[in-house]
């Protein structure tokens, strides 16, 4: 076996993860700057911590965030699952091409497009049938679900089509009814991959900002459009900090997820 | 499966999420394109009805009309296309060679590797894009750097240029290139490159034919995941991006947003939804093959 890497690719390894991880860290290092020029050095200081702490606006916007993603997360994963199951077990039927279509799409469909698409949607709706009178918390969690549950229905498929069928089929064999088999044997083995879509969907919801800004109304602002609305015109030191606690606890977050599926993966005996 | 009452939980499974794309993701379609068929008029919502009070048909092919021979709105749209290319381009000479590394490491480096790829991923892309305009200040860190080494006396102009786009699309896209690619090249088998060298093969000659059919797959995939969200990108221009950028993504948004014509702005998402159709069904067609290959 040739495990040697070449020079080259070692360099262009260690180019490609400083390209990715150098503007994070050098964020969370200006984050302590003191000066409110947030580009000019000033000295260590914690202070823009504190005012983003005392900072209400920022507040709301990240509780009214956190909602809507654990609403978004949570049915994005029961369609998504269905839909999975409905991919990978189902076989053929009509109308399947349309549904990979609608799946597949959303992946790569731009973001102006589906958020203009979508609040042209609303209001159409909204002048049929009142429906929805304001735009907002339901709008933006409609929209997201939308886009989410392509994610979910494809980790959720691709861990059916890796798995063995061999289980289900025994429990049908020995007449257990499908709907059963489908909670009692099928559900908790795709368990790890419904999570992981759950947590990819709430983390989708929690960073959409184009979307969220076309479907919102006046008055509900995510996290994501305070923070746009902040740093269109530069830089801006309370942001700074801001960014640094949401990649210190995203980063906190996947390397545990990652420890734990890790210890998950070698206590099970690998086949 | 079973009769009865198995067939309605199936019919059920299909039949609710569904219902839910064709109401949120089809039907949003549908209303896109009538609504760039209608005249924008000050009034609330800000088109004409598509049946007007005589109950004719009201259409107008204006806006495609004015988006076609407005060479403005052309130039964007190529440019859009090009700087989405290049950028695809950039992703592939930069992931290929990550995705080989990955994929030819011992298998505790490999998924360390790995998770390091993915984990800006799960960093807001907002967060991500605006920690590059601290970098490419003209007072950033790159521009120090530059001075304090010697290599420019002044700043260089970075940000808000074309150059920070790049910068801003490979950076935000580079995961979407590296996973597939890493997921094809992971199955290559080594034995193969031995047996070709073996039999006297250049490593050049190796690469072109071995590797890179087996890896055929993955660069097609990543090309279309980058490719086609980075032609109507938004936030990275914005950023990132001059005022005279030229962005589809970044033209759509203004001309609802800004002028508030929601006709036109319709019509700009029906060309440009025209445009990355043939990627877009290149990159489902390519799946579901990727998939019964798998299911075999």
């Amino acid at each position: 076996m040739n495990n040697k890497r070449s020079p080259f690719i070692f360099s262009v390894l260690a180019f490609g993860y400083a390209f990715l991880y150098i503007p994070l860290v050098s964020v969370i290092v200006y984050s302590f700057n003191d000066s409110r020029l947030a580009t000019v050095w000033g000295g260590f200081s914690t202070r823009w911590y504190g005012e983003l702490l005392r900072n209400d606006q920022v507040l709301d916007a990240a509780l009214l965030s956190l909602r809507i993603a654990v609403t978004t997360a949570t049915f994005a994963t029961i369609l998504g699952t269905m839909l999975g199951l409905v991919l990978a077990r189902f076989g053929n039927f009509r109308g399947r091409t349309l549904l990979t279509g609608m799946i597949t799409s959303p992946l790569v469909m731009p973001e102006v497009i589906t958020g203009l698409s979508l609040l042209l949607l609303f209001v159409s709706l909204h002048g049929l049938f009142g429906w929805p009178a304001t735009r907002g918390f339901s709008t933006i969690t409609i929209a997201h679900i939308t886009f989410a549950m392509a994610y979910v229905t494809v980790i959720v498929r691709s861990r059916l089509a890796a798995m063995d069928q061999s289980l289900e089929e025994a429990a049908m064999d020995l007449g257990c009814r499908p709907l059963r088999v489908v909670f009692d044997i099928t559900i908790p083995l795709i368990a790890p991959a419904m999570i992981s879509g759950w947590l990819l969907a709430f983390t989708l919801s929690l960073d959409d900002l184009v979307i969220s800004s076309f479907v919102s109304g006046p008055g509900a602002s995510t996290l994501p459009m305070l923070i746009f609305s902040k740093v269109r015109l530069g830089v801006t030191p309370d942001i700074n900090a801001l960014a640094s606690i949401i990649i210190l606890l995203v980063s906190l977050g996947v390397v545990a997820a990652w420890l734990v599926s890790r210890r998950m993966q070698k206590s099970l005996p690998s086949n | 499966m079973g009769q009865g009452r198995g067939m309605l939980w199936q019919w059920f499974a299909v039949a609710v999420p569904y219902a839910w794309l064709l109401v949120f993701f089809l039907a949003p379609f549908v209303i896109i394109l009538k609504i760039s068929l209608a005249d924008p008029v000050i009034a609330q919502p800000p088109f004409t009805p598509f049946i007007d009070d005589q109950n004719n048909l009201a259409v107008t092919l204006e806006n495609f009309r004015f988006l076609l021979s407005d060479r403005l709105y052309l130039l964007t749209y190529l440019n859009s296309v090009m700087m989405a290319g290049v950028a695809t381009l950039l992703c592939l000479l930069l992931g290929f060679p990550m995705a080989y590394g990955i994929a030819r490491s011992s298998p505790v480096q490999r998924n360390l590797l790995l998770l390091l790829v993915v984990l800006p991923f799960w960093i807001s892309f907002l967060l991500r894009v605006y920690a590059w305009m601290g970098l490419l200040n003209n007072h950033g860190v790159i521009n120090n750097v530059l001075m304090w080494l010697g290599v420019i006396d002044q700043p260089i102009q970075i940000l808000y240029t074309n150059i920070a786009i790049y910068i801003g699309l490979v950076y935000s896209y580079l995961p979407f290139m590296i996973l597939p690619l890493y997921a094809s090249l992971e199955r290559l088998d080594l034995d193969l490159l031995d047996a070709a060298q073996d039999l006297g093969a250049t490593p050049r000659q190796a690469f072109w034919d071995v590797t890179w059919p087996l890896a055929r797959p993955g660069v097609i995939a990543g090309c279309l995941l980058v490719f086609i969200p980075a032609t109507g990108e938004y936030v990275i221009p914005f950023l990132l991006g001059g005022p005279e950028s030229l962005m589809i993504g970044r033209v759509l948004f203004d001309e609802f947003f800004v002028n508030k014509d929601w006709p036109l702005a319709s019509a700009v998402a029906i060309i440009l939804l025209l445009l990355i159709v043939v990627p877009i069904v290149l990159l489902q067609r390519f799946q579901s093959a990727e998939d019964d290959g798998a299911r075999t």
